[in-house]
């Protein structure tokens, strides 16, 4: 039979005995846990972006200069910060590409198709020689209902899936809510690119390791604006502070109507726009 | 320049610039060798927690067999890492939100376990191979190096006295045991990995777990026919051409008798988790058409269209239904029995390619699809690693091991029929 | 009895002990839970600073102002007043210790970002003055006879 005094007694070694390995590893505290809330209310940065669609005519200026800032090599096709072109046409079909992420702009009317899968090996054994070219499509100007540019970048989530898949701690974000990398302990595994919804992150072609849109980290914090920001000749991209209710970025957000991308994976982006249509990806 | 993944991605309509098969065939590989890891481990303790006596023999292969897997199982996963030499940040720097963090830890328990219950299982041969070479004269090099593992293994206890070794037994019954979750659990958590990425419409279920440690079981106990089957069937020839060569057996026959009655008993079990997978599979299948949520429209052109052969010829067909049949029909021979098994691994591994590769066929933005083309000739060390070489490295690396482990555990110890 | 049974135990214990220590040794002693807990703030916290030191290279319109100011003046009388002068002559970095002379970009194509006509309702890609690159003086480059700081003021 077990008496009151046993049981407590038998309670008090085992939670004892699960404790102390977690305390070898030093890494859930509670009260480190806890002190985030309390962080929240203290710091005065929360980083946001703005981006007005209809502002936006695609010349892919800020592409550009976000790869050169950032050293994403520039001949590459993965990119920091990308632009979408959508064309809507009257039978209710959406064409949409986005050549280079946009980097040269979009100097031609046709839409992008990729690789046609008709020209495409069947089966996986085919060698990669055999690639098919890119197909184009022409769309008639007459038939196009609605058209639009959607420039693209991390959204810097409230609640990062990037962040929480990572299994070593090299991707976090910091109290002013940027997401980063830290490139001398990322392993490289892909679950960060795999989780991330919408598509921001790859591995850096030199580094090897996760790479994504960092705000421009190195110039929001000295007071600058972001290299896209700047190189944008038509401010269809903002960047500012949300806890400052004065900043330009904070007004829009609380006096315009503004969606965000993807809300169904309860990300929480901190990246709005304006004038998003159904037909955005 | 090409960023990673270039290589081997062909885009099709509408995909972000950043997107390609990160996740290639390495990754296929991952689930495929874990799950032959934990379903060997799950055979061999059907025998020692359960006490179905008549795996009795199979137990014992598959345990080694497991353990020989397990050092292999990590492999694919540094050979996709990008920095592989960090590999070791996942022990150092876990971050237990995510499930991959939790395989440095789940895999050094799952390997204790199944090291020291091999241990204690072989601890009467260890000692007994030691004692043997410390008595012999004139030990040459190799005798040495043989003396010096074994003495090493014994870990300093010499005590193989008939109450000692009764302890072995209980604990083995308690380490296999104990093996079953944590099992279940490293190979569940692979399942995790995909099931829990909720950006990716196709991974995103709560079955996910179930099914991979369903079709892992699937998997383990093909394989341990199909080894065992090969090792009798050398044993066999060998006993053939001279007398020597039987071992613990008698004759040849008897070789055959235990051979065949083996293989029966493990086919049964190989058929229910069978069941158990497929139905899993099915399910999820008829739920995300049933439900047709936001992604189907392109989930349902990948199964149906894209996919079709890889799932429902290849997969289903040719890697379910097949061997399926082949185990059900009536007098069951090991000829059958070897080319079902073969199937059964074929079934397994595409299920595992249409979950990793089928997963990744289509864009984020649910309006454009990207094709693999898996790099067969290695032209350098990333189309080696992310090809079709690294895999079949992979794939050969456990009978290689196995070959040595079974040095040291011999799997044919004791007469197997008594 | 008890004698070897728990010997794995004490092997195992050792290697996780042997774990431990080298981690003492291999994790920066920085690394730890940040402002946004566990979840979402577990790093190594200088790696704050190594992106903070990351090189600026595009320096602004400002930057320029001093040392070019008749260009930036006449630009500035402009549509083309809204172009960050680095969006043609490339990220200043350090100009002119580093380095001392821009690449300008006097291409065709660079133009054409906003000049190739896309006529897209919804989008101000609309409203932008355009011309057929086709049939417009086909292969020269625009700044033959555009002064892109002063398009408004005839041709060259």
């Amino acid at each position: 039979m077990i008496t009151r005094r046993d049981f407590l007694k038998k309670s008090v070694i085992t939670a004892a005995g699960v404790a102390l390995p977690l305390a070898a590893f030093e890494v859930l505290d509670p009260k480190k846990l806890m002190a985030q809330e309390a962080a929240d209310t203290k710091n005065g940065t929360r980083w946001a972006f703005v981006v007005d669609t209809y502002k936006c005519v695609g010349c892919g200026l800020c592409v550009k200069a976000c790869k050169l800032e950032n050293e994403v090599p520039y001949d590459t096709s993965v990119t920091r910060t990308w632009v979408e072109r959508y064309v809507i046409t009257k039978d209710g079909k959406t064409h949409a590409d986005t050549p280079k992420g946009g980097r040269d702009g979009f100097t031609t009317s046709k839409i992008s198709l990729g690789m046609s899968e008709e020209a495409a090996p069947k089966d996986m054994m085919a060698k990669p020689e055999t690639k098919p070219t890119e197909k184009f499509e022409d769309i008639d100007p007459n038939d196009i209902t609605k058209a639009f540019f959607v420039p693209k970048l991390c959204n810097q989530c409230d609640n990062p899936p990037c962040v929480q898949v990572c299994p070593v701690g090299a991707t976090y974000q910091t109290p002013d809510g940027v997401v980063l990398v830290d490139r001398t302990w990322c392993i490289g595994c892909g679950y960060c690119i795999m989780g991330c919804p919408y598509g921001v992150r790859f591995f850096h072609p030199v580094y090897h390791t996760a790479e994504k849109c960092t705000f421009c980290y190195h110039r929001i914090t000295k007071g600058l604006k972001t290299a896209c920001v700047q190189a944008c000749p038509f401010g269809a991209r903002q960047i500012g502070n949300l806890k400052d209710p004065n900043d330009p970025v904070t007004k829009i957000i609380m006096t315009e109507r503004v969606s965000v991308l993807k809300a169904e994976y309860g990300t929480k982006p901190q990246v709005f726009y304006i004038g998003l249509d159904k037909e955005v990806r | 320049m090409l960023a990673h993944g270039e290589l081997w991605t062909v885009k099709e309509l509408f995909v972000y610039p950043n997107e390609f098969i990160y996740w290639s065939i390495q990754i296929v590989m991952y689930p495929f060798m874990t799950g032959l890891v934990a379903g060997a481990f799950v055979l061999s303790s059907l025998y020692h927690v359960f006490g179905i006596k008549q795996l009795k023999d199979m137990a014992r292969f598959a345990l080694v067999f497991s353990f020989a897997l397990l050092p292999i199982a990590p492999l694919p996963i540094l050979l996709h890492l990008q920095s592989p030499f960090r590999g070791i940040n996942v022990m150092m720097t876990p971050h237990f939100t995510s499930a991959i963090a939790a395989f440095g830890i789940v895999f050094f328990s799952y390997g204790a376990i199944v090291a020291s219950e091999i241990w204690f299982l072989y601890r009467k041969h260890i000692v007994d191979s030691a004692l043997k070479l410390r008595e012999k004269k004139d030990k040459t090099l190799v005798d040495q190096f043989w003396y010096l593992i074994f003495c090493t293994l014994t870990l300093g206890s010499y005590d193989v006295s008939e109450e000692a070794l009764h302890t072995d037994e209980k604990i083995v019954k308690i380490l296999a045991g104990v093996g079953i979750p944590v099992a279940c659990f490293l190979h569940g958590y692979a399942g995790f990995i995909f099931g829990s990425v909720k950006a990716n419409a196709l991974w995103m279920t709560p079955l996910m777990p179930v099914i991979f440690i369903m079709s892992a079981i699937v998997s383990g106990i093909a394989l341990c026919m199909l080894t065992y089957i090969l090792t009798m069937e050398i044993k066999k020839f060998l006993a053939h051409r001279k007398k020597a060569a039987l071992g613990v057996f008698h004759s040849e026959a008897e070789i055959k008798g235990v051979e065949f009655h083996v293989i029966q008993m493990t086919a049964k079990y190989l058929i229910v988790f069978m069941i158990a997978a497929i139905s899993l599979e099915l399910l999820d299948m008829i739920f995300r058409g049933y439900t047709a949520l936001k992604s189907w429209d392109v989930i349902r052109s990948v199964i149906y269209g894209r996919d079709f052969n890889d799932i429902f010829i290849l997969q289903y067909g040719i890697g379910n239904l097949l061997p399926f049949i082949m185990f059900l029909m009536p007098g069951l021979t090991i000829r059958r029995t070897v080319v079902g098994t073969i199937l059964v691994l074929f079934g397994v591994f595409m299920m595992r390619w249409n979950v990793v590769i089928g997963g990744q066929a289509f864009s984020l933005s649910f309006a454009g699809y990207m094709h693999y083309h898996m790099p067969i000739i290695p032209t350098d060390w990333e189309t080696f690693k992310e090809g079709l070489f690294g895999a079949v490295s992979v794939g050969i690396a456990p009978f290689v091991l196995f070959w040595f482990v079974n040095k040291i555990f011999p799997v044919f110890i004791e007469a197997p029929s008594e | 009895m008890k004698n070897h049974a728990l010997r794995p135990l004490f092997v195992v214990i050792g290697i996780i002990v042997l774990i431990l220590l080298f981690r003492i040794v291999y994790v920066p002693k920085d690394f730890g839970i940040g402002e946004r807990g566990y979840m979402y703030g577990w790093h190594r916290h200088s790696n704050e600073q190594d992106w903070k030191n990351f090189k600026v290279k595009y320096q602004g319109k400002e930057y320029c102002k001093d040392c070019h100011s008749d260009k930036y003046d006449s630009i500035n009388k402009t549509p083309h007043k809204i172009i960050q002068c680095e969006n043609c002559h490339g990220p200043a970095i350090d100009h002119p210790s580093d380095p001392p002379k821009l690449t300008i970009d006097r291409s065709r194509a660079l133009c054409l970002r906003c000049h190739y006509p896309l006529p897209y309702p919804t989008s101000g890609r609309a409203n932008i003055k355009s011309i057929d690159p086709d049939k417009h003086n086909p292969g020269m480059e625009c700044v033959t006879c555009h002064n892109p700081h002063n398009p408004m003021e005839g041709l060259r």
